[in-house]
């Protein structure tokens, strides 16, 4: 076992302000960024907030910002950093701070809200549900969200701009709208309710520019630009700008 | 996330020194590796073939060396196009066109460039710098993604995805003609049939694994179990699809050589070997 003095920079304080504060603090081999705010916790700063519950990247408790990338501090190894690098360590910038690293995330919860549940098909009782694995397999990559949110904070529509905060779902949950129209059993359709292009219209999915910084922060590595942004993109075109679709739905109308 | 998160600070407007209650952090960004480089060489590099194309665009001379074709010419619908046996050059412009023929095609390839996810991540972070990199502040004041004119004009892309499909077609046909001499008989081969061999291998790569592409084959399907073919079909374009920024860079290049090497040809800088 080796051990040293790292310097960390750890910022503190709430709503009211605060700033980054500097620590002397011991580091020893295999330990993660999360093991030293706890240390600091234990021997020099017996107030610091910090979230956390698994310590094993899959409660999504423990999202902050290390030398300014997003990440889980339970997922960060010290050995990816030079001994004499200084290392620091901020709250998510996207979200109003309530203590030292400890973010208000209650807007996912709201844009969560948002997002109209899965749509039970008629005729099929629960229990009766069966699907192909090959129909599942899409909206299954993105089940393996742990709800971190640190595709949201790392989205620079919200992240630099506040003000889009209310037009814009954020990519978790376009990606939970996309998880939904490729199920293959619901039947929101049924109920006039278009999923792809409600995306576009109710969700603010035209104001993400596929810039894949969600997809590069992702502690799951799920493909959330390529496989699901992208797709719902294609799926509101499908739906809202394909010439022989407007048509075809014209006439119809038409006919009624 | 599974703690319990009930606000215990209420937010207001009013916190001191930053807005809307986020942690008062004045730096842009804090990070400290050097994440201006991807941005920079992707500006660098679109920079370059921008200037080579519209240099070659406006050229108009040297693009044909009997049996190749410059790509940034095919298909030539002037009727200024130096005459190409048996050729893609069909003037359906007629003779009131006065400028270069490349620009009545390039439209194609431009469209369909601008418009391709990958291109429009590349210019949106490395030209308009929004966001320049992830978690570093793009430093416009207003933003408006593609909700709104022009650039809900990106939405175009599938069509010029199909219309991508018949400048390919063209441009394989271009290739196959490399296998004629300069006066038109079959079973030759130079080094110029290889780089347009090589070229149309690629544009055909970057075009196949088009997002809309994948859309088109099967992404748009709800019941992968009823489709088994197209199903098959999209997981092959899905694994083209993870390699489509190597594609988009790989196919530039290749186009960009393949004019060159045309020009090179053609106004006599070099002699094209010939295998057979
Ligand atoms: S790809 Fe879209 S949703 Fe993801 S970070 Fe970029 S803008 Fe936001
Ligand atoms: S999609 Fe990935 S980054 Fe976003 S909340 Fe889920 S696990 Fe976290
Ligand atoms: S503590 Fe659970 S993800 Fe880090
Ligand atoms: S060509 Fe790049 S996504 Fe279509």
């Amino acid at each position: 076992m080796s051990s040293y003095t790292a310097h960390f920079k750890v910022w503190r304080g709430d709503a009211d302000g605060g700033g980054l504060q500097d620590f002397q603090v011991e580091v020893n081999d295999g330990e993660v960024v999360l093991d030293i705010i706890h240390r600091l916790q234990a021997t020099q700063a017996s107030d610091l907030a910090v979230r956390w519950n698994c310590k094993a990247g899959k409660c999504g408790s423990c999202s902050a910002e290390v030398n300014g990338h997003p990440r889980l501090m339970c997922m960060t190894r010290m050995s990816v950093f030079r001994r004499d690098e200084t290392v620091t360590v901020t709250p998510m910038r996207t979200f109003p701070v309530i203590r030292d690293l400890v973010t208000d995330v209650s807007f996912n919860y709201t844009k969560a809200r948002e997002v109209p549940a899965f749509v039970p098909p008629k005729g099929v009782a629960a229990g009766e549900y069966r699907m192909a694995q090959q129909d599942v397999e899409r909206s299954q990559e993105f089940r393996k969200c742990i709800e971190c949110f640190l595709c949201q904070n790392t989205c620079h529509v919200v992240r630099d701009h506040e003000e889009n905060k209310e037009a814009f779902a954020g990519p978790r949950f376009l990606m939970r709208i996309a998880e939904l129209d490729m199920h293959p059993l619901d039947a929101a359709e049924e109920t006039g309710l278009n999923r792809a292009a409600s995306a576009q219209e109710d969700h603010g999915l035209g104001y993400c520019n596929i810039t894949k910084c969600c997809t590069d922060v992702c502690p799951e590595n799920i493909h959330i630009t390529d496989n699901a942004l992208i797709p719902l993109k294609e799926r509101a075109v499908d739906r809202k700008y394909d010439p022989l679709v407007w048509l075809g739905s014209k006439i119809r109308r038409r006919g009624q | 996330m599974a703690t319990g998160t009930t606000p215990t600070t209420p937010v207001t407007e009013a916190s001191g020194g930053r807005a809307h209650g986020r942690a008062a952090i004045a730096a842009r960004h804090l990070r400290t590796d050097r994440w201006w480089v991807p941005p920079l060489v992707t500006a660098l590099g679109l920079g370059a073939f921008i200037a080579y194309a519209t240099w070659r665009a406006f050229a108009n001379s040297d693009y044909y060396a009997a049996p190749y074709v410059s790509p940034f010419y095919s298909p030539c619908l002037a009727s200024n196009c130096t005459s190409m046996k048996g050729g893609a050059d069909w003037p359906l412009f007629g003779d009131w066109w006065g400028l270069s023929p490349a620009l009545l095609v390039l439209v194609f390839p431009l469209g369909f460039r601008l418009t391709c996810y990958y291109y429009r991540k590349a210019y949106y972070r490395g030209i308009w710098w929004s966001p320049p990199a992830c978690a570093v502040a793009e430093p416009h004041a207003k933003y408006t993604g593609e909700t709104r004119f022009p650039l809900i004009l990106q939405n175009v892309h599938r069509y010029f995805f199909y219309l991508a499909l018949i400048v390919a077609g063209i441009l394989t046909y271009d290739a196959v003609l490399g296998f004629r001499d300069p006066s038109g008989d079959w079973g030759h081969m130079g080094l110029g049939t290889v780089v347009l061999l090589v070229n149309i291998a690629l544009i055909w790569a970057y075009t196949v694994s088009c997002h809309s592409c994948r859309h088109v084959i099967g992404g748009k399907l709800r019941h992968f179990s009823k489709h088994p073919v197209r199903y098959r079909l999209w997981n092959r374009v899905g694994a083209l699809t993870a390699r489509h920024m190597l594609l988009a860079w790989s196919s530039l290049i290749s186009v960009g050589v393949a004019d060159l090497y045309v020009y090179l040809v053609a106004s006599g800088a070099f002699d094209d070997p010939r295998f057979f």
